[in-house]
C-alpha cells in the first residue's frame, strides 16, 4: 500500500473538500437564487418564494426556448445513437486501414474548442449553401449538435463491445441466425445500457450546448442557453436567468447521473 | 447450421487472422461489405458535413472581403495572416490566450493531482464512488450556467466579496484573474477524471515494491506514480488547453475588458469571414500540433 502520514491525508482531505466546494458553491448558489424573493437578487438571502418560477413558466420566450432545446437534443441524439453505434460496431470488430484516424476524426469535433466547430458549420451554411439557394434553417443546428454527439455514444458502446464476448455471436451465426438476427437478439441486448447511457449523454452534451449554438442557429430560433446568453447582461432579467439556469443544470444532470448508474450496474454485474 | 457457402476467399488475409475467423463464421460472406455498411453512413457525415466545413473554412481563409460591402471574394491571398502577423494586438491576445490556456492547464493538473490521490488511496470505496460521480456531475452543468455562476459569485456584491469582506479583503472581481478561474472552474473534470481512473489503474504492488525498495512517499509519487499517470494528463490537458484557447463567453462575462482569441474570431465572423477563418486556424494548429505531438504516448486511447 501507499503509505501517507496522517497529517499529508489531512491535507489532501483538505484539497479535496476545498476543489468540492469550488465545484458546487457556485452552482448551488444560483440554484437558491432561483427561489431569492428579492426583485434583484442580492445576497445574502432574505425571503425565499417560488415568484420567479412561476414567472419563467409563462414567460413566452423561455417556454419557445425549453422546447427548441428539448426538439434539438432529441433530434442530435437520435442521429448521435446511430451513427455512434454504427462506427462502434465497425471499429469494434473490424480490423481495418484507417481505424486510428476514424476514431481521431470521431473524437475531433469535441477536441477543438466549440468556436473552430461553430465557425465552419457557419461557413459552410451561410457563405456555401446559402448562395447556391439551401437554406438549412432549423435542421442545420440538429445537424450541428448531431456531430459533436456521436462520440458520446460511440464511446459507451465501443466500451462495452470490448468487453462482450464475441463468442456468442459466434454462437448465434453457427445456430443459424443472420447477421441481422444476430445483432437483433445477441449484439444489441448486449449492449443495450451503454447504448442508453451514451444516449442519455448525448442528450444532456447537446442541452446545455452554447458555443456551437451560436454559430448555427438561424435567426429568431434560441435554445434554453442561447437565451440566457441574450439575457445575461441585462440586470433586470437576472431573476429569471437563475430560474432558466437552475433548470438547464437539473436537465443536464439527471440524465448523467442515470448514464452513471447504468454503465455501473451493467459493468458489476 | 453447417456452412454450404464457400469461405470468403477474396480477401485471405483476413481468413487467416482470429478477428477474420470471427468475422467469417459470424457474418457468413463478405465481411468488408458488411463493414463498408457500418461505416458508410456516419463516415459521410462526419466527412460530409465536418470535414468538409473545416476544409471550407480553411479555403476561406484565403480568401478576401469587399471593405464597402462585406461581401466574400474568393482568391488566394495570404494577407489574412499576413495582417494577423503584423498586427501587434492580435498577437498579443494570441499570445495571453495562449499563456492563459496554458496557466488553466497547470491549474487543472495541480488541483487533480492531490483530489485524485485523495479519492484513490484515502478515501473509503462509498466514499470514493460518491466522489466519483459528484466530480463527474459538474462537467455536465453547462457551459453558460458555470460562467453565469461564476459572474455572480465574483459580481461586486456577490458571495465572495460578502464573505471576504468582515477580513478587510475583497475577491479577484472581473478581469484576467477571474478569466483563469473560470476557465480552470470549467474544464478541471477534463482533468480530474482521467488522473483519478488513471491512480486506481495503478497495481498496489508497485506501491508496496517502492516501500520494500526504500522510496519515500514523496519519491514513490515523482519516480512511480507520476510517470504512469502522464498519459492521463495529457489526455486531460488536450482538453483544459484546446477548450481554453477556443473561450470567448468567459472572457465577456467575467473578463471585464479581457479579450481572447475566441472573441476576435467571434467579432469578425459577419464583418470579415475570411479574417475570422484565419484566426481559426490559430486554435486549429495548436490543437493539430498537440494531438501530433501525444499521438505516440497512448493518451489518445484515454480520451
Amino acid at each position: 500500500m501507499f503509505h501517507l502520514a496522517p497529517a499529508t491525508k489531512w491535507a489532501l482531505g483538505l484539497v479535496a473538500a476545498t476543489v468540492l466546494t469550488f465545484m458546487y458553491a457556485p452552482l448551488l448558489l444560483v440554484m437558491a437564487n432561483s427561489f431569492n424573493a428579492a426583485q434583484i437578487s442580492s445576497w445574502p438571502i432574505e425571503s425565499f418564494s417560488l415568484h420567479w418560477w412561476q414567472r419563467a413558466s409563462q414567460t413566452d420566450a423561455i417556454r419557445e426556448a425549453l422546447w427548441v432545446s428539448l426538439v434539438t437534443a432529441l433530434g442530435a441524439t437520435a442521429i448521435a445513437l446511430v451513427l455512434g453505434s454504427m462506427v462502434a460496431m465497425a471499429l469494434q470488430r473490424y480490423d481495418f486501414f484507417g481505424k486510428n484516424t476514424i476514431n481521431l476524426l470521431i473524437i475531433l469535433p469535441i477536441a477543438l474548442p466549440g468556436i473552430v466547430t461553430g465557425v465552419a458549420l457557419n461557413n459552410t451554411y451561410k457563405n456555401v449553401l446559402e448562395p447556391i439557394g439551401i437554406q438549412v434553417g432549423f435542421f442545420g443546428l440538429i445537424v450541428a449538435h448531431a456531430t459533436f454527439c456521436v462520440v458520446m455514444v460511440f464511446n459507451n458502446v465501443q466500451a462495452r463491445l470490448s468487453r462482450m464476448n464475441p463468442r456468442l455471436e459466434e454462437a448465434s451465426a453457427d445456430l443459424g441466425a443472420g447477421p441481422l438476427t444476430t445483432f437483433r437478439k445477441v449484439t444489441f441486448p448486449g449492449f443495450r445500457t451503454a447504448f442508453a447511457a451514451g444516449g442519455l449523454l448525448a442528450f444532456a452534451l447537446s442541452f446545455d450546448e452554447i458555443v456551437v449554438s451560436i454559430f448555427t442557429a438561424p435567426p429568431g430560433v434560441e435554445t434554453l442557453p442561447l437565451w440566457m446568453l441574450n439575457n445575461m447582461a441585462r440586470p433586470n432579467q437576472q431573476s429569471l436567468l437563475n430560474v432558466v439556469a437552475t433548470v438547464i443544470i437539473l436537465v443536464s444532470m439527471v440524465p448523467v447521473y442515470l448514464s452513471q448508474r447504468l454503465t455501473r450496474d451493467a459493468d458489476s454485474n | 447450421m453447417l456452412d454450404t457457402r464457400p469461405t470468403d476467399t477474396a480477401h485471405p488475409p483476413e481468413a487467416t487472422r482470429p478477428a477474420g475467423n470471427r468475422l467469417a463464421t459470424l457474418l457468413h460472406a463478405h465481411p468488408r461489405l458488411r463493414l463498408y455498411g457500418l461505416l458508410s453512413l456516419p463516415l459521410a457525415w462526419m466527412v460530409g458535413v465536418y470535414l468538409v466545413s473545416l476544409a471550407l473554412l480553411l479555403v476561406t481563409a484565403f480568401w478576401t472581403t469587399d471593405p464597402f460591402t462585406s461581401k466574400v471574394i474568393p482568391g488566394f491571398t495570404l494577407r489574412n495572416f499576413e495582417n494577423i502577423l503584423t498586427t501587434p494586438a492580435y498577437l498579443r491576445t494570441a499570445a495571453r490566450t495562449v499563456g492563459v490556456a496554458l496557466l488553466v492547464t497547470l491549474l487543472c493538473a495541480a488541483l487533480a493531482l492531490p483530489l485524485g490521490v485523495f479519492m484513490a488511496k484515502v478515501a473509503s470505496p462509498r466514499w470514493r464512488n460518491f466522489l466519483a460521480m459528484a466530480i463527474t456531475l459538474p462537467l455536465w452543468a453547462g457551459y453558460l450556467v458555470k460562467v453565469f455562476a461564476m459572474r455572480i459569485s465574483l459580481g461586486d456584491s456577490g458571495p465572495v466579496n460578502w464573505l471576504l469582506a468582515p477580513y478587510g479583503l475583497s475577491g479577484p472581481g472581473y478581469g484576467l484573474p477571474a478569466v483563469v478561474l473560470t476557465l480552470t472552474y470549467l474544464w478541471f473534470p477534463f482533468m480530474a477524471l482521467p488522473v483519478y481512473t488513471a491512480l486506481r489503474q495503478i497495481p498496489p504492488n508497485l506501491f508496496d515494491a517502492a516501500a520494500d525498495l526504500g522510496a519515500g512517499t514523496w519519491r514513490t509519487l515523482r519516480t512511480v506514480v507520476l510517470p504512469l499517470l502522464m498519459p492521463a494528463m495529457i489526455a486531460g490537458s488536450l482538453f483544459t488547453f484546446s477548450l481554453s484557447l477556443g473561450d470567448f463567453i468567459a472572457a465577456q462575462f467575467v473578463g471585464a475588458k479581457v479579450q481572447m482569441l475566441g472573441t476576435l474570431i467571434n467579432q469578425n465572423v459577419n464583418l470579415n469571414p475570411p479574417l475570422a477563418a484565419a484566426l481559426s486556424v490559430v486554435p486549429i494548429l495548436a490543437v493539430g500540433l498537440y494531438l501530433f505531438a501525444i499521438r505516440r504516448t497512448g493518451a489518445l486511447k484515454e480520451l
